[in-house]
């Protein structure tokens, strides 16, 4: 199943905020944990992550730092922030509500269809 | 490490290096993503990949990279605009490193080297102004050259080879018995300079002297270095004029203040400055000469083309007397520089273009004018005689002559495709040293000859 491009991008901010909410990471475990979570069918273009996560930096909604790897490389990790924890929450009720509205329409809607 | 191993590391090198030539990208951007090719070739190896398997597939998934380059640009839009980043990378640094304080503790030095003279009233022999002209170029080199000794790391055989001309130069300029404004004493400062700059030259390439490409990054140098000396001037200016400005609304006349420190002092130490702001930006900022030299080529070979066939349509003599012969002069250098700096940015490898045979154009028009102006000075010798400034002239132009003579064969054998570009360039280079050397004879042998008059 190939998502759409626009969702995949609407998609990405609450994803990334809300893996580091779960603690702090780096870009490739991100992505990692993104496939995870959704049974790898949100394939992200990995080098697509990083412009999203310098915005994400930009707008102080996530921290980055430079720190090393299990194998001693340089590695970036990345930390919310305060102000990332209340947009993660408001885009946790923005995606509630769209999430309701299509449970609903799917569900009744659906059925109309189905009677014809 | 393996041999597949090795194999991996010169793949992500070279995987690196074509990255770092996007200028979107920033060093720890690279950096972040190798972090990430290296994660997924682990992974991918220990799902059973060969190494080179790994990295394939590593890289098509990080995408295309000019659609990775294009989101970054978007994101940060300032990388289109090079930034001259002093104070190191994306570490927080220390705010004054090593450098920093080096070049400031040499330009403080060349400020002291300067007012220590007339501060203490020590002027060995003469007046306060024939000491400091007679001195000029020798408050600034040595101190430029140490920044490139410190710079460059450079030995005791380059300590002498710097150091031996500059106590020369220093013995000279101030043993002569020069009479003031005489026009010997006059040629002596405007050539000493010039000869001292080619100790610049041996400091800046260290042990590449002897090669055309030390010697062209010697050239390019020198001419960021000018446009970075008159920009921190500009800046200076209205330094000045506001210090002017605040301090006489208080009541107060910084004449003192300005005249006797901050202008001499900062005439001085703004040269190791704008040597350290080239060396800094170097290949950070694309060089500003050559962009000049393109804008200023035509416009400079219409002016002469124009300028000699109205002399020729009209049949008038030019009126050679002294100023005019010095603006010929300039301007003929002027043309050595068009040529000079467009070789400097030029690709040798590039086929003839249009801008070459504009630039064959100018040689020849210079080659003309230079002829002329010879002919005027051999005029002015055989009616009025030797004089240091006839000579002087006479032999700047021999060289100029001579120079643009070949430049002109090379480069019309160059568009016929019978030589290389490179013939050129290695003429250009071969001859830098002519220069200071014919720059050093009027500095040291005319005084005598002409027996300091």
């Amino acid at each position: 199943m190939n998502i759409n491009k626009d969702l995949m991008a609407a998609s990405a901010t609450p994803l990334v905020l809300a893996i580091l909410a779960e603690g702090d990471s780096y870009g490739y475990a991100i992505i990692k944990r993104v496939k995870d979570l959704s049974d790898g069918q949100l394939q992200w273009t990995d080098g697509m992550l990083y412009p999203v996560l310098h915005r994400l930096e930009r707008l102080d909604f996530i921290k980055a730092r430079w720190g090393k790897s299990e194998t001693g490389r340089k590695r970036k990790y990345y930390r919310l922030t305060t102000l990332g924890k209340n947009q993660l929450g408001e885009h946790r009720q923005q995606w509630h509500a769209v999430d309701q509205a299509l449970r609903m329409v799917w569900k009744f809607g659906g059925k109309d269809l189905i009677a014809g | 490490m393996t041999d597949s191993e090795v194999d991996i590391e010169q793949q992500i090198d070279e995987w690196r290096l074509y990255l770092e030539q996007r200028r979107e990208l920033a060093q720890e951007d690279i950096a972040e993503l190798e972090d990430h090719l290296r994660g997924q070739i682990g992974e991918l190896s220990a799902n059973g990949l060969s190494p080179d398997e790994a990295f394939l597939v590593a890289i098509k998934r990080l995408g295309k990279q000019d659609a990775i380059s294009r989101e970054f640009a978007l994101e940060h839009t300032d990388r289109l605009w090079k930034q001259l980043v002093l104070a190191g990378g994306a570490q927080p640094e220390k705010v004054l490193d090593n450098e920093l304080l080096t070049v400031l503790a040499l330009a403080v030095a060349a400020a002291i080297s300067l007012k220590i003279w007339d501060l203490t009233g020590l002027f060995p022999f003469e007046s306060e102004q024939m000491f400091y002209l007679r001195n000029a170029p020798l408050f600034v080199v040595p101190w430029v050259c140490g920044y490139f000794y410190w710079k460059r790391q450079l030995n005791k055989t380059h300590l002498w080879r710097l150091a031996l001309p500059m106590l020369v130069a220093l013995l000279i300029s101030n043993s002569y018995p020069y009479v003031p404004e005489s026009s010997i004493f006059i040629l002596s400062v405007l050539h000493l300079p010039i000869a001292l700059w080619l100790l610049v030259g041996f400091a800046y390439t260290g042990d590449r002297w002897a090669s055309d490409n030390g010697r062209m990054d010697f050239v390019r140098f020198s001419g960021e270095m000018g446009i970075y000396y008159v920009l921190i001037a500009l800046g200076g200016w209205v330094f000045i004029g506001l210090t002017f400005v605040l301090f006489s609304s208080i009541g107060m006349d910084p004449e003192y203040m300005v005249g006797f420190w901050i202008v001499p002092s900062g005439v001085t130490g703004a040269f190791i400055v704008a040597a350290w702001l080239v060396e800094a930006k170097q290949g950070v900022i694309e060089n500003i000469v050559p962009v000049l030299t393109h804008v200023f080529t035509p416009l400079f070979t219409l002016l002469l083309a124009a300028f000699l066939v109205t002399m020729l349509v009209t049949g008038q003599g030019i009126d050679m007397d002294r100023e005019v012969l010095i603006a010929y002069d300039i301007l003929l250098v002027l043309v050595l520089g068009l040529l000079l700096y467009s070789l400097s940015s030029r690709n040798p490898q590039a086929p003839p273009g249009l801008f070459d045979i504009l630039q064959l154009a100018l040689v020849c028009c210079a080659l003309l004018a230079d002829m002329l102006a010879l002919g005027a000075i051999a005029g002015r010798i055989t009616e009025f005689g030797f004089s240091p400034n006839r000579v002087a002239a006479l032999g700047e132009n021999l060289i100029l002559l001579v120079n643009l003579l070949w430049s002109a064969i090379f480069y019309y054998r160059f568009l016929k495709g019978r030589n290389d570009f490179s013939v050129l360039i290695r003429w250009q280079m071969a001859y830098l040293p002519v220069y200071a050397g014919w720059a050093a004879i009027v500095v040291v042998v005319f005084p005598p000859l002409f027996s300091f008059l």
